[in-house]
């Protein structure tokens, strides 16, 4: 994209170059609780719901007899000998430990579910293969709450796969809880069918020293909003947060990501690339990253990427970068949303290359940043098919 | 023995202010086994020329023609004229983040060729072509021109056309960006390829340099959109004494 490149839009928010205190408005102001009650009913003009259309959330976000669940998710693991999965009800101690909810929907699935999934690795251990937990939804015009919870012991190694299949509507909060030196690999697939409503807050608590991967992928769904917030409990953590989406008409697909950098010597790297095409297809990018006072030694880095395939298509992007200290190792962000690059294209076709092909070249180049980070081959496998058969869907 | 004749060719770019013509009635006419110095001043047309034939989107023909053995080019889509036989070293070539080199080539090549090459042969085509180029064996990993040095991208282009073997190249400012070892292993694959294959070649360049390397059978001078002077090895003698003030009416020198 080097030619067609834009910045969308982008505020870098920097307490000490205005010489002031947090703003006001400061990302690590925002009310979070477990209360669905203590949320008001958005209207739409929050900060945090202006770009979701909320008549596409099935009164999710109202709560009363529209939130009620009517169904329930299906879930299947397949897990690593290593890894401990419990079913556990709502007052397992455990919970809610990683963060509490930041947003109303959150909120209301925190309160709604009934039973939890505890998924554990023991200190010191390595699992042997991925865990792969499926969840499948509720079915058509069906509601159900989840909550899930992978908590890693003092230097145990694993790497877990969500993979979302199905239909309904599924809000749900995913609990990432690492002990010390711990390192934890996440891949959370949202590959719903076309009618799927699915909000979902991932909160990730970094303990001293432990590296957390976290990609994202959102191919499927109707209106599909994921918000990673990650957290570091105690200095040296290290969080990769990645993702990868593909945007058909009529999907709106939400990635709200916030960074919490209240420990010193930490590191934050943000990568998420998103593809767009046909009428109506709609993508959002928050990325919020706050290093607080106390952050000394952060480095943090975000970046976005969005491919337009076709007019119609729109893709917002907003970093956000608050800074308190002024004793970081670095911080930067980059946005840009631009067209596909025709100098790309004709390189490729002065080659012999057909039109179609040297579109799906540029395209797969484009994600290949994220797809060769994600170290789980089959999985790998079946995401660069899933882009082909994107491209292939609009008769490039 | 193929031909490839340009008849009085007119293109134009359109920008924020307007259409500009730019090129304003080529005619050249290069065979098999020829190559062709065309030689001009910087802003002269050069690379229009050449993205004119290749078919870049952003330029425009008016009129005129280009015929592949006795075939409208103007009339095929860019990947059709590469397969026809029609190949451009470009002047800054594109990088495409994310597609490896490897994969670049043999998707070319499969592409031109009709057919995917024999893995083993290819393997071993590519390499010996690399190594004839200088180029550290692992570029086939990196990214097309991604981060590329100017002179490193160079090679690459060559890379391609020794690879992809068309009827005619283009070879838009090769030299440029090539220190002197690098322009005399670049020519020397280009003599190379010359040497066993019949093709026909326009080297373009605004510099006599090169031509002490590869020998032009015939020197065009190129200014203002058209070819205003051809004859023999001897015009570029005369370039490289006296530049390009007899045809730009201002000093601009043919020589470094
Ligand atoms: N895309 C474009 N938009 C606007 N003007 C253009 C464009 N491409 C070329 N031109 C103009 O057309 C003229 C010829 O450009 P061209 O690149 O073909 O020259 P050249 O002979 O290759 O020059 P050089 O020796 O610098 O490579 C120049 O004045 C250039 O500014
Ligand atoms: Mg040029």
């Amino acid at each position: 994209m080097t030619v067609a490149e834009n910045t969308t839009e982008n505020n870098v928010r920097s307490a000490l170059q205005e010489g002031a205190v947090v703003p006001e408005t400061s990302r690590g102001e925002r009310f979070t609780g477990y209360d669905v009650e203590a949320f008001e009913v958005p209207s739409g003009r929050e900060e945090n719901w202006r770009f979701t259309p909320l008549k596409r959330l099935r009164g999710l976000h109202k709560g009363g007899d529209a939130a009620v669940a009517t169904g329930k998710v299906t879930l299947s693991v397949d897990a690593a000998p290593e890894v401990t999965v419990e079913t556990v009800s709502r007052e397992d101690e455990r919970l809610g430990k990683a963060g509490a909810p930041g947003d109303r929907v959150s909120a209301q699935a925190y309160s709604s579910f009934t039973e939890a999934t505890v998924v554990s690795v023991g200190a010191d251990t390595k699992a042997s293969k991925p865990t792969v937990l499926t969840v499948t939804g509720p079915g058509k015009d069906l509601l159900a709450y989840g909550h899930l919870q992978i908590r890693l012991a003092p230097y145990a190694e694993a790497s877990v796969v969500l993979d979302h299949r199905g239909s309904g509507t599924y809000a749900d909060n995913v609990e990432f809880i690492t002990g010390e030196g711990a390192r934890l690999t996440v891949i959370s697939v949202q590959d719903w069918e076309d009618d799927a409503v699915h909000v979902s807050e991932h909160h990730v608590s970094l303990g001293k020293d432990s590296l957390v991967k976290h990609t994202v992928v959102t191919l499927g769904g109707d209106l599909v909003r994921v918000s990673p917030t990650a957290r570091f409990a105690a200095p040296g953590g290290d969080v990769e947060l990645l993702g990868l989406y593909f945007a058909d008409a009529g999907q709106h697909q939400e990635h709200r990501l916030f960074v919490d950098h209240a420990q010193p010597h930490c590191k934050s790297h943000v990568t998420y690339k998103g593809a767009l095409q046909g009428d109506d297809a709609r993508s959002v990018w928050i990325g919020d990253v706050l290093i607080r006072a106390a952050a000394e030694g952060t480095d943090t880095f975000e970046l976005n990427r969005n491919l337009v395939l076709t007019e119609g298509a729109r893709a917002d992007s907003v970093p956000n970068l608050e800074i308190e200290t002024g004793e970081i190792e670095g911080a930067g962000h980059a946005s840009a949303t631009g067209r596909f690059d025709d100098e790309q294209l004709f390189y490729l076709q002065s080659r012999g290359i057909d039109e179609p092909t040297a579109r799906r070249l540029v395209v797969r180049g484009f994600f290949f940043e994220i797809l060769a980070r994600i170290d789980v081959p089959e999985l790998r496998e079946r995401l660069e098919a899933a882009i082909e058969d994107e491209l292939q869907a609009v008769g490039h | 023995m193929a031909t490839l004749e340009i008849k009085d060719l007119h293109a134009s770019v359109t920008t924020d202010e307007g259409t500009k013509e730019i090129l304003k009635g080529v005619n050249l006419t290069v065979r098999s086994g020829e190559v062709h110095a065309i030689m001009g001043p910087n802003g002269s047309g050069k690379s229009t020329l050449s993205y004119a034939i290749a078919g870049h989107p952003k330029y425009e023909v008016t009129s005129g023609e280009v015929l592949l053995d006795g075939e409208n080019v103007l009339e095929m889509s860019v990947d059709e004229r590469a397969r026809a036989g029609l190949f451009l070293a470009m002047q800054y070539p594109v990088e495409v983040p994310g597609v490896s080199m490897s994969n670049f080539l043999r998707t070319a090549a499969t592409a031109v060729r009709g057919e995917a090459p024999k893995l083993r042969h290819w393997v071993k085509e590519v390499r010996d072509e690399m190594a004839k180029l200088d180029i550290p064996a692992e570029f086939a990993e990196r990214s097309v021109n991604e981060g590329f040095s100017g002179g490193e991208k160079k090679r690459h282009e060559i890379l391609q056309l020794a690879l992809l073997k068309p009827k005619f190249a283009v070879l838009d400012e090769t030299d440029s960006g090539l220190d002197v070892d690098a322009l005399r292993v670049v020519s020397q694959a280009v003599n190379d390829f010359t040497a066993s294959n019949d093709v026909g070649v326009m080297l373009i360049t605004h510099y006599t340099r090169i031509l002490k390397h590869i020998q032009p059978d015939v020197v065009h001078v190129f200014a203002e959109g058209r070819v205003v002077e051809s004859g023999g090895k001897e015009l570029a003698d005369e370039l490289e004494e006296q530049g390009y003030v007899k045809y730009v009416g201002k000093a601009e020198p043919a020589a470094l």
